[in-house]
């Protein structure tokens, strides 16, 4: 893919269906302080979209816009087709279906593993409470923890409590995945078993947005990079053409900081 | 440094170990009785000295305590005469014919005695209901719950007021008094306070102005103004709006001054609690769209309340002695009853009054430290059933 203009969407008819995030014009204001400037973005079906940049760039700000944690001032964001308003139903329409996944798990400590994975679908998606248990256990099977499900989250380490994170994501069947540096609270140890995670989720082909300073995770299953900085997205590229032949001074900058 | 192979060695000497080192049992003064006295007691110059003056002071307070209270107090007798000082008898303790003769009295007030059994059977009812609320593994506890709130006031208020058409004859609530009426108050404070005060507290912490302006009116209003203004308000004031004939009892009023003012305070016990829930657990309940309801029902609540179990009960300790205000608006409870039996001249001696106050010491002793003892065991429950990280 080539390198897109950020200041112009991609506004095809045809490949209308097969955006997952479209994000367009969007502005936002923390008082007098901008924090989004004009970003625009669009994700397909499928594609795995990393964003890094340095610290206070935007980068969750952005993210958390996709599921409406965080209001915006100006500028359009449609996910799934469907159109971000102020109308309650039509948010928690949209976040029903994108799952997100915190830099510090945030797993409800009340609740036994398989009960926070069996939470939301129960009393959101009207699961039974059987059935509930069942897809749940699949997930935890998939992120390899299924003999942990009748512990408590503080029993648990970092990284399982990150990887029940994305089993709970994952119980309610979403279509596109956020996740907000899922591992930089994580020991050195852990955070392979998260990333094998995540890849194994890539590979089978879900939609993901991932603020993340793993280069090497970007490298590996990234479809686009994109670095954002005050605010605004600087260059956004092909993970090859990103760290091999990155346009932007900033990105030069930011590589030769993070890669040494 | 006390392992004397390493201890001898010349400084920045290399050692391995050769020999492992095998327990040994401590010395005698780590454990033991007699380490524990010392640890506990006498462990230091300042320590001895605030045991000794411990010592003294449990000496000056306890004995003329059992005193009064047991050694010399009068067991049997049917009139103030026993109760008196004699020249054999010259110390007096505690008059508890007077208690004993009383106690019909302290518990149903002047009740009318052939429908006694109708209180007797609220009592019953109601220490069935408390049970199985707080029997925290009794069966069918979602049952429990139907019957405490529901089930149990409908036929808490036949029961006690009256149903004609039911054989029940109607009991004037001015007849009401003594236990009886400190259980009642008490009841309807804790049991509606508690979602009152959940409701206020979230209220208070809404993005809706008016709403949230309407619940910091309330919530600072009621708690700037003592008990006694709040009931004055109810019993006094309530009928200056209210047409005589609609006006509610005056018991009625009470409760519900009672009622608003433990509300406002439990509002204050639970918005502390929310704010201690971190911010990511709103955020994860909203990202899995659980909506502001289920989201508060089942994500915060249930930790925010968890958290404030020992406020939560120290508001109701409190609430359970200032019941004892609504005396101020003619309503004879508890420690009112006491109050006029010990000036009945049958009774009355110079011990008398002691009596009865140190009657009604001990009881809302035993009932609060009760609460308390019980919130204890709560905790210590939760603390145990799952070793739970605060993120
Ligand atoms: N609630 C808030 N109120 C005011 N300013 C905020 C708020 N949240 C974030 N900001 C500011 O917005 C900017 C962007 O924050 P954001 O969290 O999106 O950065 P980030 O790129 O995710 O950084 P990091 O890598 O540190 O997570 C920062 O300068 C931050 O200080
Ligand atoms: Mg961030």
């Amino acid at each position: 893919m080539a390198l897109i203009s950020t200041d112009k969407p991609l506004p095809s008819a045809k490949i209308e269906n097969q955006v997952a995030v479209d994000i367009v014009g969007l502005n936002k204001w923390y008082g007098a302080f901008h924090v989004l400037r004009d970003v625009n973005l669009n994700v397909l079906r499928g594609e795995r979209i990393v964003i890094c940049g340095p610290s206070g760039g935007g980068k969750s700000t952005l993210l958390r816009c996709v599921n409406r944690i965080e209001e915006w001032q100006q500028g359009k964001v449609v996910v799934d087709g469907v159109e971000i308003t102020n109308d309650l139903k039509r948010i928690d329409e949209v976040r029903r279906d994108v799952g997100m996944v915190f830099q510090h798990f945030n797993l409800f400590p009340h609740l036994t593993v398989l009960e926070n994975c069996t939470l939301a679908p129960i009393w959101v998606r009207r699961m039974p409470k059987a059935y509930a248990e069942e897809v749940a256990m699949q997930y935890l099977e998939r992120v390899h923890i299924p003999e942990q499900a009748d512990k408590y989250p503080g029993q648990l380490s970092g990284g399982q409590q990150q990887r029940v994170a994305i089993a709970r994501a994952l119980c309610m069947n979403p279509k596109i995945m956020l996740f907000d540096e899922p591992t930089s609270a994580l020991d050195p140890e852990m955070v392979k078993e998260v990333l094998d995670t995540m890849v194994g989720l890539a590979e089978d082909g879900m939609t993901m947005l991932v603020v993340t300073h793993e280069m090497g995770f970007a490298r590996q299953v990234a479809s686009r990079i994109v670095l954002m900085d005050e605010g605004q997205i600087v260059e956004m590229n092909e993970p090859e053409e990103f760290f091999n032949n990155p346009r932007h001074p900033r990105t030069k900058l930011f590589l030769s900081q993070i890669l040494h | 440094m006390a392992d004397p192979a390493t201890a001898s060695l010349p400084v920045g000497a290399a050692y391995i170990r050769r020999e492992p080192v095998p327990a040994r049992p401590p010395p005698l003064l780590v454990s033991g009785p007699l380490a524990w006295l010392r640890r506990n007691f006498f462990a230091s110059v300042p320590d001895t000295l605030l045991t000794i003056l411990g010592a003294v002071i449990l000496y000056w307070i306890i004995p003329p305590i059992v005193d009064f209270l047991l050694l010399d107090a009068t067991w049997t007798g049917a009139d103030r005469e026993a109760c008196l000082a004699t020249p054999e008898r010259p110390e007096v303790g505690a008059c508890w014919p007077f208690v004993r003769d009383r106690f019909a009295y302290f518990i149903y007030g002047s009740y009318p005695i052939p429908e006694r059994w109708r209180v007797d059977a609220f009592f019953a009812l109601l220490a069935a209901g408390i049970f199985w609320m707080l029997w925290l593994d009794a069966p069918a506890r979602g049952l429990g719950a139907v019957y405490f709130f529901i089930v149990l006031p409908i036929v808490s208020v036949f029961l006690l007021s009256g149903a004609p058409s039911l054989g029940l004859a109607k009991v004037d609530t001015a007849l009401w008094g003594g236990l009886m009426v400190t259980v009642v108050v008490a009841t309807v404070g804790i049991v509606v306070s508690l979602p009152i005060g959940i409701a206020l507290a979230l209220g208070r912490r809404s993005k809706m102005p008016l709403v949230r302006l309407l619940c910091v009116i309330f919530i600072e209003f009621v708690r700037g103004v003592p008990l006694i203004t709040v009931l004055f308000m109810a019993s006094v004031m309530l009928p200056l709006f209210v047409p005589e004939t609609y006006s509610p009892d005056k018991l009625v009023r009470a409760l519900v001054g009672v009622a608003l003012f433990s509300s406002a305070y439990m509002a204050e016990v639970v918005r502390a609690g929310l704010q201690a829930i971190p911010r990511g657990q709103y955020e994860a309940a909203t990202a899995l769209a659980l909506g502001y309801w289920r989201g508060m029902g089942l994500v915060i609540l249930p930790q925010a309340l968890r958290i404030t179990i020992p406020n939560i009960v120290n508001s109701y300790i409190a609430l359970f002695k200032d019941t004892t205000l609504v005396f101020v608006v003619g309503i004879f409870d508890f420690l009112r009853a006491i109050e006029v039996a010990r000036i009945d001249p049958k009774w009355a001696t110079p011990v008398t009054s002691t009596t009865g106050y140190a009657f009604a010491a001990i009881f809302y002793f035993v009932v609060c430290y009760a609460m308390s003892r019980y919130a204890t065991g709560v905790e210590r429950r939760l603390a145990a059933g799952a070793r739970r990280g605060v993120v």
